[in-house]
């Protein structure tokens, strides 16, 4: 059962991956690197975790999923299209005019969005008004908020760690995409390399460190929060791999934002149809 | 409160959002640790359940009641003007603009009124800067009356809202029965000679001086330009074509406020002059509000000079 399951979402993220690129390469502009690293969290959320419902994206118990580092939306929009949120047609759309896909989220005009992101940092606040919601409403849903490791560069993140604690919010996860790059390069050489597990557990965070790239490890992960009401928000150390499923593409900042050519993307598409290694 | 009587409006915020808070479940107050000097005090002890206290966070703030917003909720924002504009500009932009969210940003110490503070805290380009993003409405009501049936008609208007109050005393000019809408002008006195056009607490004294007019044989019409995004444009129209001759005050920088707001029109419309009574493109210093007010002209006496430089 379990193990069916892992299959079944590994599947899931292959395909999300294969669609992400697929959209980035007809768009010619996109951020692959960061999308690959977020794809087997963002496949166990969408596809297991959460409760959603795709035919009520506004439903108000559902849980929330807040994409902080908003430049990655590919590999959200290509879940949202697969799960009928939208028609799959749009996947073709991304960063042309007048898409529902704009090039980073944008919830008035994209069904399943829950904020707007795309200027950093500041999902993590937005994610705490909705938890904080939840809490005084009475309501059972979770807020996921995913995040980049360079990210974690913007004051506002830590702003809103404190809120998240001093109000309680259990409910409230951040996942940290522990990729380890960001755009100028290397984490720790922009700014100098700090435990982030540590830092969350000084600002009232319970704390998890995972495989992000692990299925088993996500699925332990999330069946291990959602039930732990105890007062304290959650945060999640994925340790990942920018670009994870593409050789070329592993651990080079250069993909932080660029798109493939069409050879490139030949390559990319066949490692992806192989799977994880 | 009675004509006359002096009294800040950031007071009437506070009575107000009190009341609301206690009709309107959704309505939120979100504080940045001013809570005291912004006037929550009554919403934050009689109504804990609807209220948020971030600390001195603005950013984060805001950010927060974005996502109240998402939720349904009608979050206000409290902080002093230059942080409420300025310190949150980006989230301002991006979180509640942006995706027009039902969030209000209600800020004590507009323009010179925190006096004794200093340029740190005198809020001269707020307005300005606000006016440039889409979405966005502004208001800065002229008294304590007005602040009250203003902060109610934000809260029963949709999409963000930045209301500007004062942190200093002024004297009240409207009755307490006195009606506003939100993006219409209220014409307080008519005349046929000069437009005086004026936002906030600065109503006064184009008031006086419309009086002080009148008795040198000028008659002034008399405009309440509460909110200046959106701006009122049929009634500054109707002073360009009826009058043609304009002068805007305004507690604000020259550059991109009513003034600016006001010039747009008239450069549209082809014709008509204007003088703006705001201040002189400088920061402000420590000293009494109406000597700040005095160094940058914006003084009944400079209104009267101006009218009458204009006939």
């Amino acid at each position: 059962m379990r193990e069916q399951k892992k299959l079944e979402l590994e599947g899931r993220a292959k395909q999300l991956r294969k669609i992400a690129l697929t959209m980035i390469y007809e768009a010619q502009s996109g951020h692959p690197g960061g999308a690959f690293s977020a794809a087997d969290i963002v496949a166990a959320l969408y596809f297991s975790e959460m409760r959603i419902n795709p035919k009520d994206p506004k439903w108000p118990d559902r849980d929330r999923f807040v994409l902080s580092k908003g430049h990655v939306c590919p590999i959200q929009y290509a879940a949202l299209g697969t799960l009928g949120y939208f028609p799959e047609e749009a996947l073709h759309t991304l960063r042309k005019e007048n898409s529902i896909l704009q090039g980073h989220p944008d919830m008035k005009k994209c069904p399943g969005i829950d904020i707007s992101t795309g200027s950093l940092g500041q999902g993590a606040s937005a994610a705490v008004g909705m938890a904080l919601a939840g809490k005084r409403d009475g309501r059972d849903y979770c807020v996921f908020v995913i995040m980049g490791d360079g990210e974690m560069d913007e004051g506002i993140v830590w702003e809103a760690m404190m809120t998240a604690n001093k109000y309680k919010l259990d409910n409230y996860v951040m996942i940290l995409d522990n990729n380890g790059l960001q755009l100028d390069g290397p984490c720790d050489k922009v700014m100098p390399g700090l435990d982030m597990s540590k830092k969350a557990a000084d600002f009232g965070f319970e704390t998890f460190d995972i495989d992000g790239h692990d299925m088993g490890d996500i699925l332990d992960v999330f069946d291990a929060i959602r039930d732990r009401k105890n007062g304290k928000p959650k945060f999640i150390n994925a340790r990942t791999v920018k670009g994870k499923g593409v050789d070329f593409m592993e651990n080079k900042a250069e993909w932080h934002g660029n798109a493939p050519n069409a050879e490139q993307y030949a390559d990319a598409m066949a490692q992806l149809e192989r799977g994880l290694k | 409160m009675k004509k006359g009587e002096l009294i800040a409006t950031r007071d009437g915020f506070g009575d107000e959002i009190a009341e609301l808070g206690r009709e309107n479940k959704n309505i939120y107050v979100v504080d940045v640790d001013i809570g005291k000097s912004c006037k929550t005090g009554k919403f934050s002890s009689s109504l804990p359940d609807q209220y948020v206290n971030v600390g001195i966070a603005e950013q984060n703030g805001a950010g927060v009641a974005a996502g109240l917003a998402t939720t349904g909720k009608i979050p206000f924002v409290v902080t002093y003007a230059v942080f409420g504009s300025l310190r949150m500009c980006e989230q301002i932009r991006q979180e509640m603009c942006y995706p027009n969210l039902n969030v209000k940003i209600a800020c004590s110490h507009g323009g010179l009124t925190p006096a004794n503070d200093g340029a740190s805290h005198q809020a001269i380009e707020d307005m300005g800067v606000l006016r440039t993003i889409p979405n966005m409405t502004i208001i800065m009501p002229a008294d304590y009356n007005a602040a009250r049936k203003l902060v109610k008609a934000a809260t029963e208007m949709y999409g963000p809202v930045f209301l500007r109050f004062t942190r200093d005393a002024v004297p009240v000019v409207y009755d307490e029965d006195q009606e506003f809408t939100i993006g219409k002008a209220v014409r307080v006195r008519d005349g046929g000679d000069v437009a005086i056009i004026a936002v906030g607490d600065t109503l006064r004294l184009a008031i006086e001086a419309a009086e002080r007019l009148h008795a040198k044989g000028i008659e002034a019409r008399v405009l309440d330009m509460h909110t200046i995004k959106p701006l009122d444009t049929d009634a500054v129209d109707s002073c360009i074509a009826d009058i043609g001759k304009i002068i805007t005050v305004e507690d604000h920088n020259k550059i991109n406020g009513l003034g600016s707001a006001v010039a747009e029109c008239i450069a549209e419309a082809g014709h008509g002059v204007l003088r703006r009574v705001a201040i002189q493109d400088q920061f402000g210093q420590s000293a009494p509000y109406e000597r700040l007010l005095e160094i940058n002209g914006i003084t009944v006496e400079n209104i009267v000079a101006q009218a009458e430089s204009l006939m």
